[in-house]
């Protein structure tokens, strides 16, 4: 996820920190607002069991201390425990990334003995029926009682909910379900416009007066719960005129491994054209980080242009996100333009007068039409 | 002894569930982490969140420190139990009940 930088006290000190593993692209799920690859559906050769171990010894090596398990849908991996496992014994925080499916009480038994500490569940809408138009499938109910097998078996557990027009006026009946499943923290995710989501924008995209009333009903939550849950919300970088502090900056602290072994600074990279990035299988992962092209080209900020190269909040946002840059000004080296320096910046709120304009209805949201597969693990 | 926490010099604290408290190599510091963030704690914050065990009381921690650091436990001790109350606040630890 080209999320804003993870929080962080220390610095990597030139390596790795956080390791992202997209186990599979492959996921029964087809929400509208997803962030993978829009072809998710051919999915390549997946490493098998060992190449991952192996990733996960070099990584460790090289300093990383946290590990996520996504994908697509990591549980569809049956060496799911196998790799917590080998995680838990080197040393690594772990983290399970899921949607719930594929997930069973039995599951989360092995996962908890296999050492799992965290698990961060995707949840779409206090109402089964937004659920089902947001994740394509009917699943609501499944989710909900992974939900409470998670908090029964003692996992701390993040509920990440990507928020949209669709559920927006839903935030206090989200916070309200967390509260009642006892989850630690709650993501209110404002969706981030790469992939699926881009493909929706027009639909996906809430307004001003949405945003700011979820905020202040957050705000309300936050003082009636406080000292139960934490709940993350932030206004999204098209209407901050602020870009986000992608990845705390290229490669400088996130190592994220595709399914197929491909090594990427975050999981939207991929995506960029004419960057080369090696997998595993060909290169050492040492290597790949501290001396592949592409791990290098947008570190430190000499790839920057104006105004990013002289500007004062360079140090804290690193220009924003590189693939934001690309894929909306066409060049990824040019400012985010999320920021209102932008020279590109017109893109952006252009975007919001138009998804504005458009009649929003979940029936318009395109979702993958293929992609079922089997949810029995 | 007094502080803002009702706890007392018998209390024994250990680390939260939803954090891993250990030594890390790579950065020849303590760590705490938890779901999307890591801590690298100083040698002193360090050597008391190592002794946050459930069997340490907060007077064994103020002793072995004063002893670790060659210090006075009157010098100690007000810091040991500002440093708690933080790691308290934050949720970092919890009394064993
Ligand atoms: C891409 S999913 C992969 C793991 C798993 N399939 C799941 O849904 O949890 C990882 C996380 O990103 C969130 N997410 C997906 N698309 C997003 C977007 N466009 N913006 C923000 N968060 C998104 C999901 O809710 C989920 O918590
Ligand atoms: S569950 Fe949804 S968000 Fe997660 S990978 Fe599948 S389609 Fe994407
Ligand atoms: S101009 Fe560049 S460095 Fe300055 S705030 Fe905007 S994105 Fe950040």
């Amino acid at each position: 996820m080209a999320k804003a930088g993870s929080n962080l006290n220390l610095d990597g000190q030139g390596n790795p920190v956080w390791l992202l593993l997209e186990l599979t692209y492959k996921c029964p799920l087809k929400c509208a607002f997803c962030s993978n690859p829009t072809d998710l559906d051919n999915h390549p050769d997946e490493l098998s069991t060992n190449e991952w171990k192996q990733v996960i010894h070099d990584a460790r090596n090289m300093g990383a201390m946290q590990i996520g398990f996504s994908g697509g849908e990591p549980t569809l991996r049956k060496d799911l425990e196998e790799l917590v496992a080998e995680a838990n014994g080197l040393g690594y925080y772990t983290n399970l990334i899921t949607s719930g499916i594929g997930l069973t009480r039995k599951r989360l038994e092995n996962l908890k003995e296999a050492g799992l500490r965290h698990i961060q569940l995707g949840f779409q809408s206090s109402n089964p029926e937004t659920a089902h138009w947001l994740a394509g499938v009917d699943c609501y109910e499944k989710k909900l009682q992974m939900a409470r097998e998670i908090k029964s078996l003692g996992f701390p557990m993040v509920l990440n909910v990507p928020v949209s027009s669709v559920n927006i006026h839903q935030v206090p009946d989200i916070i309200n379900l967390a509260a009642d499943i006892g989850v630690e923290y709650l993501e209110l995710a404002n969706v981030q416009y790469y992939n699926w989501a881009l493909v929706n924008r027009d639909q996906l995209m809430p307004t001003r007066e949405a945003l700011e009333k979820a905020e202040a009903q957050v705000a309300e939550a936050r003082e009636r719960l406080a000292g139960s849950m934490t709940i993350f919300f932030v206004i999204p970088d098209y209407y901050e005129g602020r870009p986000k502090a992608c990845m705390n900056g290229w490669g400088s602290i996130h190592l994220t491994i595709a399914p197929d072994g491909i090594v990427l600074p975050c999981s939207q990279a991929r995506t960029l054209p004419g960057l080369n990035f090696p997998s595993v299988r060909d290169r050492d992962l040492s290597w790949i980080w501290h001396q592949s092209e592409s791990f290098n080209l947008y570190r430190g900020d000499s790839w920057m242009k104006e105004p990013c190269r002289s500007c004062s909040e360079k140090e804290k946002d690193f220009g924003g996100c590189r693939c934001q840059a690309m894929l909306l000004t066409g060049d990824a080296a040019n400012p985010d333009p999320a920021c209102s320096k932008s020279p590109h910046h017109y893109m952006v709120t252009d975007a919001v007068d138009r998804a504005l304009k458009t009649r929003q209805h979940p029936e318009k949201l395109i979702a993958r039409a293929a992609g079922w597969v089997p949810t029995e693990v | 002894m007094t502080n803002s926490n009702n706890y007392t010099g018998l209390t024994r604290f250990r680390i939260a569930p939803v954090f891993m408290f250990r030594w890390e190599e790579s950065q020849q510091a303590y760590v705490l982490m938890y779901p999307e963030g890591i801590v690298k704690l100083n040698p002193t914050a360090g050597e008391i969140l190592n002794r946050c065990d459930g069997a340490r009381t907060v007077s064994d921690i103020v002793a072995e420190l004063s002893g670790l650091f060659s210090e006075a436990p009157d010098f100690i001790e007000p810091r040991v139990h500002q440093f708690l109350e933080v790691c308290y606040g934050k949720g970092w630890i919890q009394p064993e009940s």
